[in-house]
This record gives C-alpha cells, structure tokens and sequence, in this order.
C-alpha cells in the first residue's frame, strides 16, 4: 500500500521531468565544450577531462552558481559573499573573485584583503578564515526551495479556506494524498495517538523539504542542480533537529530505558546504558549520513554517465550515456521519495520512542527500541 | 574530506530556513489544511453515520409495511372465512326452515285429512244410523202390521236371549 | 587506469550491503507471497530496515570518500 502510494507519486513527477533529461546531458556537455574550446584558445597540447574535478565542483557548494560556459567563458550568477571578519560585517559580490578559485585574484573590500581557495574565503596571504555566511549556490537554492514549498502549501491553504468541506482539487487534490501518507502512513505507526497532533506539522514540514529539495537537485539547469540535500551541513542541521526535538520531548520513561534499562540484569546494565548513549547520538548521526552520502551518490552517478560521453571523447558512446543517464535520474527520483520517507519515518520513530509509554510488565520488548 | 565537513554558513542558513518553515508552514499550511481534512473526514463519518441510520429507518419501515400487509392478508382471510361460515348457515338455516315448513304443512295435510276422514266417518255412521233406523222403522211398521208374526219374533228373539 | 584503495574499500562494503540487501528484498517477497494481505507492513519494514543496512553501506562508502 506504502509503496503503491509511492510509486504513484514517483510516476507524477517522473513525466515532467523526463522531458528535461535533454537539457540535461545538454547542460553537462557544456563544461567539457568549455574545456575543449579553452584547449583551443590557450593553443595548449591537450586537454585532459577531469573527471573529479568536474563532478566535485558540481556537487560541493561554491561562491556564485556556474550555469553554462559560453565560448570559453563561464556563464554564472553571481552571488553576495557575507563575510563576519575581524572589521565586522563584510558584503561584496562574489563576481570580484572573477572565477578565480586558486587563491590568485586578491579582492579588497571592507579594508581587508580576500581570496577564494577552492570556494573558502581566506584572508590574503594567510591561513586565516573570515566567519563565511555567504549567500553560496547552496543557500539560494536553499532559498528557492522554500519558496517552492511556500508556493505550493500556501496556494493548497487558501483552496482549503475557500471550499470547505469539498473534494480536494488542483493542487490541493495532488497535495493532500501526500499529507495523509505522511500523518497515517509515516506519523500514524510511530508515535501514539495521544502525541500525534503534536509532531504531524513538524514531520510534513521535514519530509516535504527534503523531497521538494531532492527533486530540484535532479533538475538539471538553474534554479535546480544544486547539491543542496547532499550536502553534509544540510543533512547535519535536519539530523540535529531530530536529535534536539526526541530529548527534549524525551520521557522519564524513555530516559530510564536508556540510563538504567530495566529488566535487565544489574551487571549488565551500565553497559547498555553506554550502548544505548551512543545510540542517542548514532541514530541522527546515521541519518545525517544516509541522506547525504545517498544523494551526493546520486549526483555523482549521473554526472559520471554523461561524463562516459567525454572520458571516451566519442559522439557514438552518447545514445549509451543518454540511456544510463535517463535511467539512473529516474532511479534518483525514487530515491528522492525514498530517502525523505525514509528520514521522515525514522525521525517518526525517534519522537515515538521518546513518548511512548512502556508497559512495565512485559520488558522483553525493551531491545526494541533501539 | 571537505565534502564532509560541514560548512558553517550554510549550517546557520538552513537552520534559519528551516525554522522560518517550520513556523511558516506550521502556522499557515499544515493547520488550516490538517483542519479542514479533519473538519471533512467527520463530515464524511456524520454522513456516512446519518446514512447508515437513514437505511436503518427504511429497514424498519419496510418491515412495518410488511407488518401491515401481513395483517390486511390475515384479516382478508378471517373475512373470507367468516363470510364462507355464515354462507354455510345460512343454507343451513335454509335448509331447516324449509324442512320444518314442509314438515308442518305435511302435518296439517295430514291432520286434515283425518278431519276430513273422521267428518266422512261421522257422516257415514249418521246416514247408516239414519239408514238403521229407517229400516228399523220400515221393519217394525212391517211387524206391526202382523201382530202374530211379531210376537213369534219376539218369542224367538227371547228365546236367544240367552238369560243367563 | 588510476585509481585508489578507498575505491576498493566502498566496494567491499556495498558487497556486504548488497548481500543484506538482496536477502531483506528476497525474504520480504517470500512474505508477501505468503501473506499478500500484510503486503503494506511487510513493505514498510523493510525499507527500515532496509535503511538501517544501507546507513551502515554508507558509512563505508563515506570513510572511503575521506582522503
């Protein structure tokens, strides 16, 4: 049921999207064009196509967001660089680095002196880094995706104000399935009823931004393509939150099975108490890492196949590519579904451990709850 | 290893975000729409409820109606019935009425008969005691006239009297 | 071709991930095929648990892309 449920939202975002895999490999020739035409113009003997090097810049955050290379010179947007130093708040923009990310091109702003290694921010001629609250490529897709999610429920809220009590149509109609899979599906099995209203808005609101971001990263042009959910800050901030949000709603209950586990033999119990502190930690700690390691794995995959077209440096090898590269995004768009019902049900879990009200007669299901 | 580093900007921009949503859509996406699916999945259930107890009522209704078609055949049958025995008495009484009529002018016929038979009797035994004394008349006038004739009558006539 | 030991290192733990894996799909069918009506909550625990495997895959993966 789960998963028919799923796979129907999967197939409603799979058909607009396939239209776009052109753009795709379209898109990501273009930095290969570039390195060919920079060959070209720098009259140098060969240019090597680097395969690392192209895909760690496509899915590590950067200063400004490269869109295309045009003719040999790099299309991009460039972005507020925000920095807290020694002088206080510094802003200026990202396009006074020119493209630069070896440490080269000083920027004087603020009356200190910057360069940009490989997209950190150091002060000229030291080791030393400025406080970086830049506005990267990640943040604006950050921002873009919020909107995004604003867009869609704030339009979905207002069909609900204006037709009360009706069928759910439009967007609303597509939106509401969703919903109710994340509060009977995700919510529902998790945490007791008593408990449930209070944790339903927070997980629609996780699992929704974790998918919504998954799928703009699929897109392959701008606004989409960053690596946003497959960034190790993100996943880091949603895994705390899940951390923060389980002990604090943490019962007397639940801390004892923790501390001092009941039920089980005395000499035993410090050493579940440790196993079980390292628990509290590793449980967000391995959501932290299966969202972002599945994710950037994703991007990496992609890019590697449209890059099978550039490493073999044939036209004929591209139908093979195209197809690979067609059928592992629509594997990504699974695994975009996935992976946020997968965070979303295991944050579940976490906040219905830490309610739950064990019943102190039957402790064998204690191990359980791990 | 810088992949997984976490960069703080972007640590602090996420949690901005994300909180801004979680608030954002807390407040004006998941609640009016979490309400109004709420508000809907009781009307459905008060609808579904009303229906169920509207198809009780004609459950009911139809059973009285069958009630009462049960009833109507019932008293159709016990008029039937009835009107079939007061038939049969009536034909009974008919029959008896008849019967007993006929039995009385078959006695009266009878009882005048006797009449008539006995006026008849009566009337013949005047005209025979008539005819009797006629000839008794005849006879001693007869006698009279021939006095020795008459008393040897007598003689022999005592004679058989047999005086014992 | 050039390559590195960490490659070999995340193969090894997708081996064992796969193997994992393979058998949580292979049993879930078994169930489903026994008990098709439990097919939801058989396909809800095991993708949790399924999770569970791949997060220890990842680690693997993710130590080998530490360099």
């Amino acid at each position: 049921m789960v998963l028919r449920r799923l796979l129907t939202l999967f197939a409603a975002f799979t058909l607009p999207l396939a239209g776009t895999f052109a753009s795709s490999t379209e898109e990501h020739h273009a930095p290969a064009e570039a390195v060919e035409g920079h060959a070209a113009t720098a009259q140098e003997a060969e240019a090597e196509f680097n395969l690392n090097e192209m895909i760690m810049h496509h899915i590590a955050d950067s200063h400004g967001w490269h869109i295309l290379d045009w003719n040999g010179h790099a299309v991009s947007i460039p972005l507020p660089v925000i920095l807290w130093t020694s002088n206080g708040l510094v802003v200026f923009s990202s396009a006074e680095f020119h493209h630069d990310i070896e440490g080269h091109h000083v920027v004087a702003a603020g009356g200190l002196q910057f360069v940009n290694k490989h997209e950190k921010i150091y002060y000229a001629g030291t080791e030393d880094k400025p406080i970086d609250l830049s506005i990267t490529k990640n943040v604006l897709a950050l921002l873009v995706g919020a909107v995004v999610l604003l867009l869609i429920f704030f339009s979905a809220a207002r069909y609900y104000a204006k037709n009360t009590n009706a069928a759910p149509r439009g967007l609303a109609g597509f939106v509401e399935p969703l919903i109710l899979f994340v509060r009977d599906d995700i919510a529902r099995g998790a945490i007791p009823e008593k408990h449930l209203n209070r944790f339903v808005p927070y997980l629609l609101t996780l699992f929704f931004f974790i998918w919504v971001n998954n799928l703009l990263g699929l897109v392959p042009f701008f606004p989409g393509g960053a690596n946003l959910t497959g960034n190790i800050a993100v996943t880091f901030v949603l895994a705390v939150f899940t951390l923060v949000i389980t002990n604090v709603n943490g019962t007397k209950d639940y801390w004892m099975h923790i501390v001092w586990m009941p039920g089980v033999p005395t000499l035993l119990k410090p050493i579940l108490a440790l196993i079980e502190l390292i628990g509290v930690f590793t449980k967000p700690f391995s959501l932290m890492i299966r969202l972002f390691a599945n994710i950037t794995a994703g991007h990496i995959l992609v890019l590697s196949l449209v890059s099978l077209i550039f490493i073999f440096e044939s036209v004929w090898i591209s139908p093979g590519s195209i197809i690979l590269t067609l059928f592992t995004s629509t594997l990504e768009l699974l695994v975009a579904a996935l992976q946020a019902y997968v965070f979303t049900m295991l944050t579940a879990m976490s906040f219905g451990a830490a309610v739950e009200e064990h019943h102190h007669d039957d402790h064998a299901h204690a191990e359980g709850h791990h | 290893m810088d992949l997984v580093t976490p960069g703080l900007g972007l640590i602090v921009w996420t949690t901005l975000v994300f909180l801004i949503l979680v608030f954002l859509l807390g407040k004006f996406a998941w609640k009016p729409i979490l309400n109004a699916v709420n508000s809907r999945e009781e009307a459905i259930d008060q609808a579904l409820k009303q229906a169920e107890s509207a198809r009780a009522e004609m459950g009911k209704l139809q059973a009285s109606n069958e009630q009462l078609l049960k009833e109507a055949r019932e008293e159709r049958e016990a008029i039937v019935k009835e009107g079939r025995a007061m038939r049969d008495a009536m034909i009974a009484e008919a029959k008896d009425a008849a019967s007993s009529e006929a039995a009385k002018i078959l006695e009266s016929a009878r009882t005048q008969i006797h009449q008539e038979k006995m006026a008849a009797v009566t009337e013949l035994k005047n005209q025979v005691a008539q005819l009797a004394v006629d000839m008794a008349e005849k006879i001693l006038r007869t006698e009279l006239a021939q006095p020795e004739v008459a008393k040897a009558n007598i003689d022999r006539d005592i004679k058989d009297l047999n005086l014992n | 071709m050039t390559g590195s030991i960490a490659a070999i290192g995340a193969g090894l733990a997708v081996i064992g991930v796969g193997l994992g894996i393979g058998r949580i799909g292979g049993q879930a069918m078994v169930a489903i095929a026994r008990q098709p009506e439990a097919t939801g909550k058989i396909q809800t625990a095991m993708l949790i648990s399924a999770a569970f495997i791949e997060g220890v895959g990842l680690f693997g993966v993710v130590v080998s892309l530490l360099k």
